[in-house]
């Protein structure tokens, strides 16, 4: 039986999922063996799908684990941990990986904007998430480290920011030495 | 970018996914591209989003094929796109665990970790300690230093979880960069503080001194992030939970101050750390549920559900904390959210006042079908503890468990209800048949096996003794036609109780077995045959003794003595007694903290106590001759203080004519070494020392038996009760407490323990007998005795009758350890073996009046034990 109380661990992600409005898998990340093959993770998926898309409700629990979601146009997201974590974390994660994404989509969170920014994605949710493990909470330091494209992107708030930081380090590095 | 993306799109006629046709073999193919100078970034940085989708989908890539395009795409470092570089991190740490030889790359990543661009340095660290195992790691041992220190928060982080994922290989490596780790715990950063944290406390996790003093450094100097604090409570409490007890230290003011924190996701860590801490009071849980108060009524639904969750969590040990929520609770019964909802109703469900219930199972039953199967199982739970709080509202609550059991449903949600009926069905005798009729209806459509088998087993045990049987009887044999074997010979066995206990259905019931003579199932079959024959003697013994109360044996024992036999056969016939008692279930009131989630119990029946000792005694050649061991006294008592220099317990075996008494020692001492470790025993009664089985050696803190073995007393056979006084006899050889190294003389030295108890119970096996009655009357009553006692200290009969089973140490049956309420007088029945495989039955009719006066009646297969119990009740 698992403990009833947590072994205190970084490790608090069980799952990334971005599905589209069929219910199918665009984006699949899962960080411990609770669903080892591809099938069951797809079983997984479809229970998932069928209990959350009609409702907007944010939050449920499923097979025992705790999942938060978030739906925008066309796709869902959700972020799985186990059932004695933390609810609040697995929401900051959901926030941060739903607001990085629409800065990077330019409030576009749709399914079309998404695959044509797939790479983005991938970029993003490893600057989130490493192994189960948040490694980062905060959107705005999330699209920095990932929008490192410099001719395509517009001179946007992004890269405002992304100029004054590494100002900010320029600075900080001249008065460390 | 963009555009070219879209000219893709609508060529392919406006298709909305340009990944959904991908061939793993096409995009390989187009892997060749890497090849190419000048290297094309956008090109190949798509490519790779491709290969890296396809893995994403699932799709499996070959050993070969992974190793191919891995190899290609090692290329692409020479260009210094930044979007393509990070995609080739991606893809190295995608692959692996697919590929082969991808520590080629080593160089190349440590390179970018120790380069200029902070956007490639994190991002490094993390693929290359994806890539490294514990030999490698060596090399890259200075970088992670200088990583896990630097000033650059990404960097920083990458690297201290990557540490941390590296614990689980190379846990002795990992563990010289705690100095860095320290250092970087301190940092401005809250994700760095968090990772620092994390990494330390996984580190010295074992070690409680100095995970106390990290937490007490961090609790003086505060925390910036809101995950370290969580993380710090959850340490803080797992701490408390060990030191069990005092609520004075600083660790539980520290969790309570963080009700206080201004991060939501600290004050709920804290309120729910407190509420999960073991036997809290409600003094303590009140400042928490305040807080969890305040969230009910957050617009933030996940909130609501944490904060609903957890009062729900309080209001299975404290009820009346939660009472003054009861309005918070009220409003989020109509939460869109229906988990919300569902907590919410049966939290209140559990605080709220008998006049509730109505109106909240309507408004439950309202939604029942939107909610998930661990919803409703929740649902279920609650309703079960109403069963047992309030027994008036069983109409209402069984009629809306058969709603349920009627609709569609999972295993383990329709277990729930099951067993939740059943015990009301054993608790409640006024809804015994209109229970038992549902059971009825719901197993003709039942699609699980073993709800089937366990409701038709109940109906067997039950269905006789109702006013009209028959109709059971139609409903049961109907399964007989129509269902498979499991369910069939379940069916069987069930008939064959009814014509055992009526004489009236008697005949039809032997018309059915008959039909079911020529079943196609092999153990239906058997099962007719023997119960046909059986019931046609029609003798209430044989009834008794091979319909109703069924082998009392423990099945593994049974199968082992049987081998033993086979092997070495012999011209007596196999004797039933010699097979060690199926130790009676314990039937314990029901525990109501089960976790909200359904947790699978593992159901694989492991070796039971007593036949780990049998085991364990049969090794020593002393023992050998003693028979089959009876009985072994089921918690080891303690003879010592627990904080003593020697921590001495003991458990008593029973045998036939000896017992053995067995006596785990610990030896608390580290500069001590006790040699040849013997308990000595003085007996009062008419006990006879036969001797001493010593414990070789003692070391610190390595346990060690030793065994004293007494013969019974032959001239007065029913003085079985006794008293011992022992003496812990051994030599102590000083010894080094460092090196173990003991001197070679040692000195002969004593230690008084606490005295041993032998009652009666220790005799006497405690087994359950389904039908009472029937055993009564099988037993007969050649050997009755039959006496009568004034208990003049005990002023109830709840105190009687569990004084009484405590003592004799025998099962009750018929749950005859129930005494309803406002009752004045009441018969408690026990079962049991006793010593040498004679069944043992005893009547208690006890009355009270302003003391409780007992008339015993006591029946058993030979006079000694029935002598015995008379004697040691008087």
């Amino acid at each position: 039986m698992e403990a009833l109380t947590l072994e205190p661990s970084l490790y608090t992600v069980k799952a990334v999922l971005i599905l589209d409005n069929d219910g199918d898998r665009l984006f699949a990340k899962y960080y411990d063996d609770t669903y080892p093959t591809v099938k069951e993770q797809k079983a997984f998926e479809k229970n998932i799908f069928n209990k959350t898309h009609r409702t907007d409700s944010e939050i449920a629990l499923l097979e025992g684990l705790t999942v938060v979601y978030k739906s925008s146009i066309d796709l869902y997201f959700y972020v799985i941990g186990s059932s004695h974590e933390n609810e609040l974390m697995l929401v900051a994660v959901l926030n941060c990986l739903f607001d990085s994404l629409t800065q990077m989509l330019r409030k576009n969170v749709e399914k079309r904007a998404l695959l044509e920014n797939m790479e983005g994605l991938f970029l993003a949710v490893d600057e989130i998430v490493d192994g189960g493990v948040i490694l980062e909470s905060d959107p705005q330091q999330v699209v920095h480290r990932v929008a490192v494209r410099g001719e395509d992107v517009p001179l946007t708030e992004q890269t405002v920011s992304q100029v004054l930081q590494s100002a900010k380090e320029q600075i900080k590095w001249s008065l460390l030495r | 970018m963009l555009k070219k993306f879209d000219k893709k799109d609508e060529e392919a006629g406006g298709g909305s996914n340009p990944f959904q046709h991908l061939e793993k073999s096409a995009v390989l193919q187009e892997a060749r591209v890497f090849n190419e100078t000048p290297i094309n970034p956008r090109k190949c940085a798509h490519i790779l989003t491709k290969i890296l989708y396809l893995i994403n989908q699932g799709e499996h890539l070959g050993v070969m094929e992974a190793t191919e395009s891995f190899f290609a795409m090692t290329k692409l470092f020479q260009s210094n796109d930044a979007t393509l570089r990070r995609m080739c991190y991606l893809t190295i740490k995608e692959m692996s665990s697919i590929a082969e030889d991808v520590i080629i790359v080593t160089s190349s990543l440590t390179k970018d970790m120790t380069g200029k661009d902070d956007n490639y340095r994190g991002p490094a660290v993390r693929a290359l300690c994806q890539i490294t195992d514990s030999t490698m790691l060596q090399a890259i041992e200075r970088y992670m230093k200088q990583a896990i220190v630097d000033k650059v928060p990404s960097v920083s982080s990458s690297a201290l979880v990557s540490s941390l994922h590296l614990l689980k290989t190379s846990f002795d490596v990992v563990k010289r960069w705690v100095n860095e780790a320290q250092e970087a715990a301190s940092s401005d950063n809250i994700m760095v503080q968090y990772h620092a944290l994390g990494l330390l406390y996984h580190v010295r996790k074992n070690d409680r001194l100095a995970v106390n003093k990290m937490l007490s450094k961090f609790m003086r100097h505060g925390l910036k992030s809101p995950f370290a604090y969580c993380m710090m409570i959850r340490v803080a409490s797992k701490l408390l939970e060990e030191e069990a007890g005092s609520r004075d230290s600083p660790l539980f003011d520290f969790i309570e101050s963080c009700l206080r924190n201004k991060h939501e996701m600290v004050v709920y860590e804290a309120a729910s750390a407190i509420v999960n801490l073991p036997s809290c009071t409600a003094k303590e849980l009140a400042p928490a549920v305040s807080v969890l108060q305040l969230f009910c009524s957050s617009p933030k639904a996940a909130l609501r559900y944490a904060a609903v969750r957890t009062l729900n969590k309080v209001a299975m040990k404290h009820p009346s904390a939660v009472t003054a929520c009861n309005l918070d609770l009220e409003n989020l019964v109509t939460d869109s959210n229906r988990s919300i909802a569902t907590l919410a109703i049966t939290t209140l469900l559990k605080t709220g006042s008998e006049s509730s219930i109505d109106r909240l199972m309507k408004q439950i039953s309202s939604f029942m079908s939107e909610i998930s199967d661990e919803f409703k199982v929740v649902v279920v739970q609650a309703i079960s503890a109403l069963c047992q709080k309030y027994p008036r509202k069983h109409a209402v609550l069984m009629n809306f468990l058969f709603t349920m059991l009627r609709e569609e449903g999972g295993f383990e949600y329709k277990r729930a209800i099951v067993d939740c009926i059943i015990s009301i069905i054993e608790e409640n005798s006024e809804s015994k048949e209109t229970g038992l009729s549902h059971l009825c209806e719901f197993i003709e459509d039942c699609e699980f096996t073993v709800l089937a088998t366990r409701i038709l087993h109940l109906l067997g045990q039950e269905g006789p003794k109702t006013n009209n049987p028959s109709k059971y009887i139609r409903f049961i044999y109907n399964r007989v036609v129509l269902e498979h074997e499991e369910v069939r010979a379940g069916a069987v066995s069930a008939l064959a109780k009814f014509g055992a206990q009526n004489e009236d259905v008697l005949p039809s019931i032997l018309v059915l077995l008959k039909r079911c003579v020529m079943d196609d199932d092999n153990e239906v079959r058997d099962r007719a045959t023997f119960y046909l024959s059986v019931l046609e003697q029609k003798q209430k013994v044989l009834n008794a003794g091979y319909i109703l109360n069924g082998l009392t044996v423990s099945i593994p024992g049974l199968e082992r003595a049987l081998q033993q036999y086979t092997l070495d056969p012999s011209e007596k016939p196999f004797d039933l007694k010699s097979v060690p008692l199926a130790t009676a279930p314990i039937t314990e009131q029901r525990t109501e903290s089960m976790p909200i989630t359904v947790v699978k119990q593992p159901e694989k029946v492991a070796a039971t106590r007593q036949e780990i000792f049998q085991e364990q005694l049969a090794a020593i050649p002393e023992f050998r001759g003693l028979g089959p061991l009876f009985k072994s006294s089921p918690e080891p008592v303690a003879l010592t203080e627990s904080e003593t220099e020697y921590v001495i317990r003991c458990t008593k075996h029973t045998f036939v004519n000896h017992m053995v008494f067995q006596f785990d020692c610990t030896n608390t001492l580290n500069d001590q070494i006790l040699e040849n470790v013997t308990v000595q025993m003085e007996p009062t009664e008419g006990y006879e020392l036969v001797g001493y089985i010593p414990a070789k050696s003692l070391l610190y803190n390595q346990p060690g038996i030793c065994y004293t073995l007494v013969a019974l007393p032959e001239e007065d056979p029913t003085a079985v009760a006794c008293t011992f006084s022992c003496m812990m006899k051994f030599t102590v050889k000083d010894c080094d407490p460092n090196t173990g190294e003991a001197d070679d003389e040692g000195y002969e030295d004593e230690y008084v323990l606490e005295d041993i108890e032998v009652t009666v119970a220790d005799h006497i096996q405690r087994v359950l007998k389904p039908n009472f009655g029937a055993a009564w009357d099988e037993v007969g009553d050649e050997f009755e005795k039959e006496e009568t006692f004034t208990l003049s200290t005990i002023k109830t009969l709840e105190e009687a009758v569990s004084n009484i089973v405590k003592f004799l140490g025998m099962q009750p049956c018929e749950r005859s350890d129930k005494v309803p309420d406002n009752k004045n007088s009441h018969t408690l029945y026990l079962a049991g073996v006793f010593r040498g495989g004679h069944d043992i039955l005893m009547r208690a009719r006890l009355v009270l009046t302003d003391t409780v006066t007992m008339q015993v009646t006591a029946r058993g297969g030979e006079e000694l034990p029935v002598d015995i119990i008379m004697a040691s009740v008087g």
